[in-house]
Parts: C-alpha cells; structure tokens; sequence
C-alpha cells in the first residue's frame, strides 16, 4: 500500500513448537505453528520447526522446509541453529515450552554467538510480562493496577499486610501446588488462625493479596505492529467469575455485560500496556473488573499466542498466529491483507453478530483421587468452541459438544448430593448445578450471591428452562412456532424427542414438515458491512436467508474429531487434514465439519468450507440435505464420527469407505468374536453378563481372575476396570450402575505378562495396501494410549510378525475393508490374539506415517475415493527407529495416582528419531520431560519376580551409571542379596519422600505390587511426590528396563540432531542399495 | 407511556419491498418511516440512540443481543452526563435480533425496553439484522417504513411519521440557544448541528471553556470572544447546510485561531473551500472503522455515524487529505496546507467507540492556546 517496513529480512527462520499436549498447552500450538509456517512460506523463506509432537500438523511434509522431531531444549536448539545456519526465531507460536526455551538459549549466549535474532515481540518485552515483579513496575510505571500482593515470612508482617490491603485478603502458601493452601480470609481473626495453621504446616511463606472474589474476568486480545499500529482483536468474558482458571471457565466471546465505557476503557488499557511493554505481534491480556464500580486489575499479559488467541481467531475469523508471524517479520497491520474478506486489511477489529459460547471438557473422572473441585489451576484437557445468534443456541450446542452424554441444558442429568456445596465450590457440573437451582425456583439473586455469576448470564438461562417446562407438559410440538422458538434456544431433536417422551426422529419429522430448518451464516469479521469471500460458516435457527449456494463442484464432507479429550486428540485432527487435503488434491469440494477451536482442521483455508458446527446425526444430515454431497468421511476423526457411521447409513447418506454395516461388525463385540472364531483368528476368552450374580459363575468360566470389565453402555466415565478377585469385581459391577440384558458387561480374561503390537493399515477393497506394526515397550495391561511405541519392532520374532500381517490381511478381506484401519495383538510365547480392530485411523496413524515418510491417512482417503496407486513401502527394515512415548499431566491433578493401566491417563504425545532404540527412546523420554539422573536413583518394586528381573539394570545403575541407589526395605533386601549396593530407605511415606524432597535422588523407579489393592496401590505417596518434584518416576518395569539399559548404551556419548527429511532420505537410499523391501503385496 | 412491553406483531417494509416482522418493544402506539441504516458495534446502545447524527433514521444494530447492560438512570434537564449524548432518543426506531429483557449492570436502572417506551420510541426485536444489513449492503441504505401488523402498508405509508431531512433537522437537533460551559481559560466555539454532548465533556476535561451555540448563529460575531472553533456532527445531508458553509468561508479568512470539523463539520469545512460531497452507499457506521494518517503512516480504530463523504479529489490545492480510511479509501479528514483549519470525518471524541484519536482535542486545544489573541 504505502510501502512496506521491512527492517532486515531474516533468510532461516526456526519456530519452536510447544511438544506434547499436556493440560494448559494442547492442540491451539499446532494450529498457531502452521499459521507462522505459513506466513514464512508465503515470504519465500526458509522455514525450520523443531518439534516432538509427531502428530502435529505443523510437522507434516508440505508445512515448514525442514522440521526436527526432537524436544525443544537448548542442547537440541542450539545444534540446528548451528548446522541450519539461521539467523531468525519464532518463540511465541510454541506456548510456554517454546517461550522458556527462548528465554533459556538468549541466557546462555547462544543467540548473541549465533547471531541469531528473536523475531517479534523482543526478549526484554517477554521477561517483563514473565518475571511478575518486573511485570507490576512495569505497569505501574503508566499507572495501570495490577492486584496488591505482599510477600510475607511471618505472623506480624502478614496481620500487617492484610490490614493494610484490607480484609477480606486472599491467602496463599507461597508455591503450593493444586492451589492448595489458598483461600479467601475475611477477618484478621481468620488470618490469625489460618496463618497459624500455615506456618506450622511448614510453610516459609505467604503472600497476603487483594481479593477480587466475584470480579469479572475479561480478556483482550491485542496485536501490535513494529511501526506501533495497535488493535484488539476480541474481548471475551468469563462467565465464571475471577477465582475460576480461564481454562477451566465458560467463556463467552465477545463480552455481554460490559457497557461501552467498560469495553472502551479495558481496551484503551490494553493498547497503551501492549504499548509500553513494546510487543510485536500478538499478546493475550486479562483483567479483573468489579462488577460493583468501573475498578480493573490487570490480572497477567501473555506475550505470546495461547489458547485465548486461538480461541479468538475461530471466535472471529482473525488470523492471530499469521499476522503475527508477519508482523515479525516486519510487516505493518494495514499491508496484511484480511484473509476472509480479501478487500479489507488486517488493521481493523471484527465486529461479531453472532455469541461464541467455549466451555472446557475435563476428564476427572478418569482420575482415581482427583479433587473434582476446579478453581484456579488447569485441569481440563480440551474445549469446545459454539456459535449462535442467541445464548441458549450457543450455549446447548457446546454442552452437548462436550460430549458427555447431555442433550443440553439438562438440570437432571446429574445427581447432586448438595445442591448448595455444588454451587458454591465450583466442579465441571457446576452450570448443571446451576440450572437445577434455577429449576427448582431458587431466586436468581440467591444463584448469583453463591455463585458470583452475573445476573444476566443466570436471567438467560431461563427460558431455556421455560421451554423445557413446556416441551414436558405439552408434549411434541407440531406447529412451526413452538419448533422454531425451541431450535432458537438451541434445543436438539433429540432432546425434543426426549423430554416428549416421543420416538426418535419425531421432532425431526414434524421440524422438515413444518419448514423448520437451520441456515447456514456466514463468519465474515465485519458483520456483513463487506461480502466475504471465505466459505465459514456456522448454523443457526435465528436466520432467515441462507448466504451462499450449495457449491456445485463434487463434494465430501470429512467429518472432525469434535472435542479433545484423554484417547483423542490431535492425532485426529492431523488425520482430517491429511484427508481433507488429499481429497482437494483429487478435485473434490471440501467440506469441514467440526467445533474444536483447538484444531488445525478449523483454520478457514484448510478446506473449501468450514462448518463449525456440532459433529451429530442432526447436523449432519441437515447438512447432507442441504449439500448433497457425493460422500461422507467418518473415518478420520475417531471415535465421535465413527459412532455415526451406522445411523447416516440408514438414513441413506454414502459413508465413504468401508461399509457401516461392516464398521458395526467390527464395534459389535459378539459379531467380531464370531466374525473371529470364523476366521480361525484366536482371540482372549470373554463372555457377556446381563446379572451381577452370574459374575463369579462367568469368571470361572474364563479361567479365574484377574478379567477386564468393560460396561459396554459407556457414558463418559464409567470405564473399563481389572478385577483380580471377587470383592473387587463385584465393586466394579456395582459402579456400573446398571448390569441388564440392555446394558450388558463385557468380562474378558486379562491376560498378565503378554506383549501387545498393533498394525497400522489401509485396504482398498478388502487388500492390504500399506501397513506397519508398532511394539510396546510396556507389558500387555497398559492401555495403548498410555504405551510406549518403537516402530519397527525390536524384539519380534519375524514369523509373529509374518502372522499379524496375515490376520490384519484376513480381517481387511472379511470385513471389506476400504480405508482405514487398526488392529491390536496380545503375543504370549507363540500365541497371537487379537484384542480389537477398529474401522478408522488410529491414535498412532501420524506416528506411522512419520516414521515410514507415506501419509497414511492421505493413502486411506484416495483409496476411499478410489484412487490406487501402486505403493511401495518399506515398514519393517529401516535404518533408524521411531519411539512415540506418553506425555502425562498429573502434576496438575491434585490427588491423582500416576499409575498406568488400562484406563488412558496420557493427555499428549511425541514421537522421536533415532538411529537406535536407545536414542530415540531417550529423546522421546526427554520431550516429555525425562531429565537424566545425575544424583542417585529411589528403587521401589513390587513383587519378587519384577525385584530379580530387575537385577541387572540396578546392577547397571550402581556401576555403570555410577549413581547411589536408594532403595525400600524389600527391593533393599534383594539388592543385598545379589550384591548390589545401595541405602535403605524406610517405607514409610514420610521416609521415602524425603529422599526426594532432599534432592538425594532424580529418577524414582516405583513399580507397584500389581493389582494390590482397591485403592490406591502402595507408594501412592513416593509417586505423588515425584511427580509434584517433577522428578521423572517410572512406574512400568519394561520401560523402566529399556530406559536403563539406553541410558547405560548412550552414556557419555553425545548425540547429533538430524532433520526428519534426513532420516528418511537415508532409508530411500538403503532402498536403493537392494535392500529387499518388503511392503504390502 | 410507561410500559415496556409493547403487543404484537410489528413490520419493517424497505423500498424495495424486503419485509421483515418481528415483536414490537418499546413504544406501543407508532407508525414511522426513515432511512434505514445499520450499525456494527457490539456495544454502546444508549450512546449510540441518543447521537443526533442518527435524527430521522430507523437504525439496525448487527450485533444479536442487545439491552443486556440496561439504561441508566435519565439524567436530569440540562445536564451533560454521559453515556447520554444528547436530551432524548434520537433515531424513529430501533430494530435488533433480540432485546434482552433483563438487564445487569451497576449502572442500570431500567431496561432498554422500558427505556424507548419512555421516549415513545419503537423498537422491532425478532428480525434477522444479519440479513437485513445484507440487503442494505447490496441495494444501499433504503427508506423503511416501521408499523404494527395491524396496519396495512397503503396506511402506513401515508401515515408515518417522518423527519423533514433537508433544512429543517438541522434546526431541530440543534440547541435553542447558546450555552456556555466553563472549563478554562481557552474558549472553544462549538458550532453545534446536532453535536454529541462527549464532544463537549472532551472539551472540558482538557480545561477549556465551551460555548456551545446553535449552527444559524451569527458565528463571526461569537468568534470574537474564543480561541479555537469545533464545527461538530449531526444529521442529514450536508449539501443543506449552504448557509453554515458560507459563514465558515468567511471564519476561516477572518478568524485566526484553529478551525476543526468533526463528522458533519468535515463536511461542511470541506464544502466551505470548495470541496465536494457525496452520499455513501451505505455509509460508515460502527466502532471499527480503520483510517490511516496520510503522513505519518499511523493507523487508527475510530468510531464513524455518517452517510455522506468528501471526494478529496475536488479539494483546492491549498487543501490536503490527511485521513483515508482503510476498508475501502474513502476520505477520513482534510488539512489546509498554510493555516491551522483541519477536520476529520470519525469521531475522536468515542462514545461509543475507541478513544484512540483522542489526542486530535489536545493538537486542537494546544493550537488554541498558543495561537490566542485574547
């Protein structure tokens, strides 16, 4: 336009990526990571990722120029900043992992010795917005309140602080973990005795602080340009106030309660703080506002994108990540052209017409011992994003996004036991608590006094209310009004069909025949003033004209993996892009549907129209109607399209691939054991009870304990289980609610000490065409999520091998298998039984894919679209390993046992190169937070066999590693025995956490008595306190063997980091050299 | 009036024979007719309903949920507080998605409803805004009839109240007589045609004194006495306010301190050099306007309400564009090259909207005071 101000142009930029997913920093980096690579792409320069998270989109082939699947640490940083020669660096598009690593390589020196220079937001700017105490001079320096917080080591100063605060104060032990040890004291009384209790608990300090109890917590999200142009994106409101992590709040966008002076006046705010911080780029601010006075507290400025930002952009449609990136790269706002409308730039602020609803999902209940209460910690594991034209539209539709078995706003879907407690300390049902109150007519104002919720958010749930009051006593509505007041408040069919007591598909019925159907608006930034020219799009009933034709090209529609929760999370979304992007390549006219504002598939150019909308029956098939597309992908996204696959199928829509009666055969456990038994193909006994009494009888039959226990009725939560005796079992049976012949369990014996593998694998047309097997490290009994995967196979015999590849080939021929697919092996001895087989891509899809260099999702989509390419893939000679290992976040749940076992508990996962087992093993030990020991390592087994097994890896540990070993009292003993030195260490909790709590060691190895206890297994404490030490613990002996012996091969031996293109280079080049491959047919 | 809750069905028919129907909120017994225009902010409802720019025009919000934050309490005769910028409701109606019967603000004594019904202003919720901003988008703003179900549109047509929209609107926005604010030493002339009262508060929270006057005053003799002249916003046309313009061309030979116009009063500097004026197709009016400092590169989020542009095309030499605005180039404000005579098309004063031009009052004021004669 006028010019651009370009400063020097860097030639080799490096991005740092964000790692695993863990709680607080998920799925939002891939999608900001490919954003930032675009953007550098688009400028012609070359682009560097450095990343573990193998899932990730960000580390496909076609995103960055060269990507390093390692962890982002300063040893790994540092080599490629040396070999790669770069001279620019993206920190903040990788969250906090990315941010501490900057802060971490410009610390040492190595950006100054390489010349590298930090683009954007420069390091002064971070450390201010990191270290709080520069953070609140830095503010007050332009006279912008920041919450009063005071320090205090003793009784006095702390009785003094308070008072000069002014009570009520906010408590907190300095440094507690789980927000344990905070709280709201309202008189100097209360101090004085919590203070007491405090500082006789052992705590050294406190800080005394402001309490903002019941104040709004507002957000802004700000970009600024290196010529000092400045804008807010979006401002969002929580609708949980101040006390509730933004994470873990309902959040609204864009804010409701706020007048214009407020909105104004956090907004000149923002601009004059991002100002004086000098960021460039993008940055996240979040305020505290009384709702009783025009009051505000800047609460903490991220300087850099995060989950609020990428929440926004989807709220919005504004590219946060990629102007920021260019905005780095020394671009002004008004050069950047505004994506959607592509008339307008980039300097302008959206303006909504439209009310964005995201609500956290977690996944407590998957915790034994998690404190369910939320607060001012993270502990949801992923989110959902709903867009409608009134509150109740948004809010029902992420509701029921969560997938958690709710149909909406459903007062009775929860039991509460203190309807009272439950309002007041907040737990992931609080909204449910909330309407149960609304409903049985306690006042509005006695709901807000409780909850602090304001009284608008609590008025507007009303006459969702009403309506179901309604829908109750008059029964299913037939007339066009009732329908269309009842979809504008966000109601499904089904839950129209529900609360009528009427037949499934009722509602539907009478909606199409009364013309009652949603219309598809337009998510274009400038609330209609400018036509946009991008095709994203949400649903609503509170629109009358839909905005854009039905696109005449042939069309699909590729189905999202919907919300992230523990067992599906990104891996899904690389599959949906693989696909989408594959199906685009062939010609077709793509149609994304999903609500995950997390995701890479919901950026707006990833497809050729992005629905983000609920992922239902309801949905889809008006979408279908509408569309009429040549066909439906459920096989990408998991398990939430997959559930579909039969009834679309029903009701006439074409499910690509393979066919959904097969898909039922395969989920069907009596069909797929027949289809098995058949098929000659071994599987574990099991059998189906309809009786809790017939339990023991049926156990007996399997062979005796211990079994896996398995409600097949799974509604979020009630999980699978092992039983290793009768009381237990019949504890399980009795949480399961309900056992009838509608609601069966499913009890299989469990096999102990067997290995588990699995094939990764596309068919076309019930033929294998490509396929991988993957090991894991850990025994049989540790779900496959949670396993540590190495691909190719170590320790296989090549005729197990030989026999897995020919039962997922059998399987592929008997069920017609198009697309794909994943099956899971138990191997004892000589013996290979298949667990289970599922007809869609795989949790580890992108890790095979990655490891082997050929999409196999891409693969699978042209196969479905019935293209065939001849493929030759080798998957089992390479001259380098692949290791895919768990990232776990128990540290961020308070009370929770990190134990593995058939449960998932992992929420992330990397993927690393080697060329050995061990160092792949070790560098994907170390993105997930594996430091190696360097002081003495705990030892605590659990049963004999596993102390003897393990004799030679302490053995290793004590001369080798030349690392002192402590020990509990029995594995001691053992050690003793066979001559191995080490210190005893009591058992006792106390004893045993002090060895840690000393820093005496920094590996705990504990594997617990398997199976022990209906309770916490014994250690509980030595694991707790590890994992809040952040002291690597070990709980599986296999892995804990395999780290050993890698650390014992590698030790004192430094590594060279090599780009995946290298890696798989080298593999081409051993193909070449006559090395037989041996690929599928 | 009293009561918010209007009954019944109401309609809002374009000229173009588009029809929307809705439920009636506010006033119960109305039929009026305007120029219907939209308005893309997503707060600043009561800013926004009492700006006299509005005066005569049905006005459409975007934003889908409206009225959540209430209405304060009325302020008393004479009195400038905000967020009220003028003494009544100023547009023939309102028509949004949905009005929020309830409210929540500590400010809020009543609701918006109960608010318009005060006023005798009709409201329409129910109509997909979306839609219909579509609609005024494509064909451009259109005339509207607003009426109850009731009525016929043969009916409503003749009978709907309407504003006269070319000379009279200006008197009728403007005040009766002058007003002077003490705030200072430095005396700023606003030559109000519908000025919104934040123009005034901008004013005095600087320390300067205004004398607000109406636009037909005799201006030459009022200068006398001040440091600085402000021509303000309003309504309509700026084509019908010949008369002001010509007594700015003789202002701006005699008077020797600096001359700002604002929304309007840009127009009309604009049109006393010579310039000429155009209508917009649908006009600028939202809280996130981008323009751009023509020298300085700078790039700043302004709150716009007008219908009508410069073409800075016909500006004489001595004249130069300053502002432009960034969506789609139109002219955002105008600068003499030689004397200190300078306005902007946005609204620097905010309310509602950003405060980002805020410091164009302090240039103002600081030419003021260091040009004084006085």
């Amino acid at each position: 336009m006028y010019g651009r101000y370009i400063p020097r142009r860097p030639r080799r930029v490096l991005v740092l990526g964000s790692g695993a997913l863990q709680i607080g920093q998920a799925g939002e980096f891939d999608y900001s990571g490919s954003q930032a690579l675009k953007a550098l792409r688009e400028e012609g320069i070359y682009s560097i990722l450095v990343n573990p998270n193998i899932a990730t989109v960000q580390t496909d082939e076609d995103v960055a120029d060269r990507v390093y699947l390692y962890p982002v640490n300063v040893e790994v940083v540092t080599q490629i900043i040396e070999r790669d020669e770069v001279d620019g660096l993206l920190l903040s598009f990788g969250g906090q992992t990315a941010l501490n690593c900057g802060l971490a390589l410009h610390d040492a020196g190595i950006l100054q010795r390489y010349g590298v220079r930090v683009l954007g937001t420069p390091i002064e700017s971070i450390r201010d917005t990191e270290d709080r105490d520069l953070f609140v001079r830095r503010l007050k320096e332009i006279g912008v309140p920041t919450p009063r917080s005071v320090a205090c080591s003793d009784r006095q100063s702390a009785l003094e602080a308070a008072r000069e605060i002014g009570f009520p104060v906010m408590l907190r032990a300095g440094f507690a973990l789980g927000g344990k040890g905070s709280g709201i004291v309202d008189t100097p009384e209360q101090l004085e005795s919590a203070l007491h209790r405090v500082f006789s608990g052992g705590a050294g300090q406190v800080l005394v602080e402001e309490c903002l109890r019941g104040w709004k917590e507002i957000e802004y999200e700000v970009v600024r340009d290196g010529r000092d142009n400045c804008i807010t994106v979006c401002n969002m409101e929580n609708v949980d106030p101040l006390g509730i992590h933004t994470g873990e709040s309902i959040v609204v966008a864009p804010s409701q309660t706020l007048d214009d002076a407020e909105y104004q006046l956090l907004r000149s705010v923002a601009i004059r703080t991002i100002r004086h911080l000098n960021i460039v780029g993008e940055c996240n601010i979040q305020y505290a506002l009384d709702p009783r006075s025009r009051s505000y507290r800047v609460i903490e400025v991220n300087a850099r994108l995060s989950r609020s930002s990428a929440l926004a952009s989807k709220a919005t449609g504004y590219p946060l990540a990629y102007v920021a990136a260019k905005l780095a790269l020394g671009y002004a706002l008004p050069d950047i052209p505004n994506g959607i409308t592509r008339r307008t730039t980039a300097f302008f602020e959206p303006a909504l017409d439209y009310i964005v609803c995201k609500m956290p999902r977690w996944d407590l209940t998957k915790f034994h011992g998690a404190v369910k209460q939320i607060g001012s910690e993270m502990k949801s594991v992923g989110e959902v994003m709903a867009i409608g034209r009134t509150f109740g539209e948004s809010l029902q539709k992420a509701l029921r996004m969560l997938d958690i078995g709710v149909h909406g706003l459903d007062p009775d879907a929860f039991e509460f036991e203190d309807l009272h407690a439950e309002l007041r300390d907040a737990t992931p049902r609080r909204i449910f608590a909330v309407a149960r109150a609304l409903g049985q007519g306690m006042d509005i104002e006695e709901v807000h006094r409780i909850t602090r919720i304001d009284r608008w958010f609590l008025d507007a749930l009303v006459p969702i209310l009403e309506m179901r009051a309604h829908l109750k006593r008059t029964g299913l509505p037939t007339d066009a009004a009732t329908l269309l007041k009842a979809k504008q408040l966000g109601f499904s069919d089904q839950a129209i069909d529900d609360l009528t007591g009427s037949a499934r598909g009722s509602a539907r019925r009478n909606r199409l025949s009364a013309g009652v159907r949603p219309t598809l608006a337009r998510i274009d930034t400038t609330a209609a003033e400018f036509p946009a020219e991008t095709n994203y799009l949400y649903s609503t009933y509170a629109a009358i004209r839909p905005e854009l034709e039905p696109a005449r090209r042939r069309k699909i529609v590729i189905l999202g993996s919907g919300v992230y929760r523990i067992g599906s999370s990104v891996e899904f979304d690389w599959c949906c892009v693989s696909a989408a992007k594959a199906a685009a390549r062939l010609g077709f006219y793509t149609i994304m549907v999903n609500y995950n504002p997390e995701t890479v598939s919901t950026d707006y150019d990833v497809c050729d129209q992005l629905v983000f909308d609920e992922i239902s029956l309801e949905t889809v098939l008006d979408l279908c109607e509408r569309e009429d597309p040549y066909g439906v992908v459920v096989s990408m996204g998991g398990q939430i399209p997959n559930n579909l696959a039969y009834r679309l199928h029903q009701a006439g829509v074409r499910v690509l691939g393979t066919s959904p009666t097969q898909i039922d055969r395969a989920e069907d456990r009596s069909k797929f054991s027949r289809l098995l038994d058949e098929l000659g193909i071994d599987q574990p006994r099991w059998t189906l009870i309809t009786d809790a009494d017939d339990a023991e009888q049926a156990v007996a039959q399997l062979g005796g304990f211990p079994v896996l226990v398995r409600p097949s009725y799974v509604l979020s939560g009630a999980a699978m289980s092992v039983a290793h005796e009768p009381v237990q079992l019949r504890l399980i049976l009795s949480r399961a609610k309900r056992v009838s012949p509608d609601h069966p369990v499913v009890v299989s014996k469990f096999e102990t000490h067997a290995r588990e593998f699995e094939i990764d694998a596309v068919a076309d047309q019930g033929e294998l065409v490509v396929w991988a097997i993957s090991e894991h490290i850990e025994n049989a009994g540790v779900h496959s999520g949670d396993a540590t995967l190495v691909l190719p196979p170590q320790n296989m015999y090549v005729s197990t091998m030989r026999r897995m590849k020919r039962i997922a080939a059998q399987l592929a021929r008997a069920l017609e298998i198009t697309g794909p697919f994943n099956v899971q092996f138990l191997a004892k001895h000589n013996a290979v039984k298949v667990i289970e087989c599922n007809l869609r891509a795989s949790r580890s899809f992108p890790f095979v894919s990655k490891v082997l260099g050929h999409n196999f999702a891409e693969e699978a989509m042209n196969r479905m679209l019935g293209i065939a390419r001849p493929v030759r893939l080798e998957s089992v000679d390479l001259d380098y390993i692949g290791v895919k290992s768990p990232m776990f976040s128990f540290s961020r749940l308070y009370g929770v046992d990190p134990m593995l076992g058939v449960e998932m508990a992992s929420t992330g996962e990397v993927g690393c190169l080697g060329p050995d087992v061990h160092e792949a093993l070790l560098q994907s030990l170390t993105a997930t937070g594996f430091r190696a020991p360097e002081r003495g390592v705990l030892l605590s087994l659990g049963p004999l066999a596993d102390k003897f097994s393990f004799a030679e890896e302490a053995r290793a540990i004590a001369t080798e590693l030349e690392l002192p070993i402590y020990a509990t009292p029995g594995t001691a003993e053992m050690l003793n025995e066979v001559g191995i030195p080490c210190t005893p260490v009591e058992k006792t909790d106390a004893a045993a956490v002090r060895v840690i709590d000393q820093g005496l060691v920094d590996l705990v190895i504990n594997v617990p008595r398997e199976y022990d206890s209906l309770g916490r297994p014994d250690g509980f404490a030595i694991r707790r306190r590890a994992v809040e030490a952040q002291v690597p613990l070990f709980t599986d002996l296999q892995l804990a063997r395999a780290l050993i012996e890698a650390l014992r091969v590698k030790r004192g031996r430094s590594f060279q980091v090599k780009a995946w293109d290298e890696y798989l280079n080298r593999s081409a080049q051993a193909a070449l050299r006559g090395r037989g491959p041996l690929a599928a047919r | 009036m009293t009561s918010g809750v209007s009954p019944g069905r109401v309609r809002l028919v374009l000229e173009d024979g588009s029809e929307f129907s809705g439920t009636g909120f506010g006033a119960s017994s109305f039929c009026v007719a305007g120029e219907v225009v939209f308005n893309t902010g997503m707060t600043g409802y009561v800013e926004a309903l009492t700006d006299p720019s509005y005066r005569g025009q049905i006005l459409v919000l975007t934003y889908p949920l409206v009225g959540n934050y209430g209405v304060p309490a009325p302020r008393p005769p004479g009195s400038l507080e905000g967020p009220y910028e003028s003494a009544r409701i100023q547009p023939q109606a309102l028509v949004v998605q949905s009005c929020s019967p309830h409210y929540s603000h500590h400010e809020a004594r009543r609701s918006l409803g109960e608010w318009l019904a005060a006023e005798g202003v009709p409201g329409l919720s129910g109509v997909d805004t979306r839609t219909l901003t579509r609609i005024l988008r494509e064909h451009g703003t259109m005339r509207g009839w607003l009426f109850p179900d009731t009525m016929d549109f043969a009916e409503a047509r003749v009978s709907a109240a309407t504003v006269e929209m070319s000379a009279q609107v200006f008197r009728d926005v403007a005040p009766t007589q002058v007003v002077t604010y003490e705030g200072g030493r430095t005396r700023i002339l606003l030559v109000d045609c519908g000025a919104k009262d934040q123009i005034v508060r901008s004013l005095l929270a600087r320390g300067a004194t205004v004398v607000r006057v109406p636009w037909y005053e005799n201006l030459a003799a009022l200068a006398q006495d001040v440091d600085g002249i402000l021509i303000g916003n309003g309504p309509g046309d700026p084509q019908n306010l010949g008369s002001l313009a010509e007594q700015l061309r003789g202002l701006m030979d005699s008077f020797r301190g600096p001359i700002f116009g604002l929304c309007l009063g840009h127009q009309v500097l604009a049109m006393a050099v010579g310039a000429r004026t155009y209508k917009l197709t649908y006009g600028h009016r939202g809280v996130n306007q981008p323009v751009q400092d023509l020298l300085s590169r700078r790039c700043y989020v302004t709150s716009q309400n007008h219908g009508y542009a410069v073409a800075d095309q016909t500006l004489p030499r001595d004249w130069e564009s300053w502002f432009v605005n960034i969506n789609d180039g139109t002219n955002e404000g105008v600068r003499s090259r030689s004397r200190p005579h300078f306005s902007v098309q946005f609204h620097p004063e905010a309310s509602p909207g950003p405060q980002d031009t805020g410091a164009l009052f302090d240039e103002f004021l600081s030419l003021a005071t260091s040009l004084s004669r006085r």
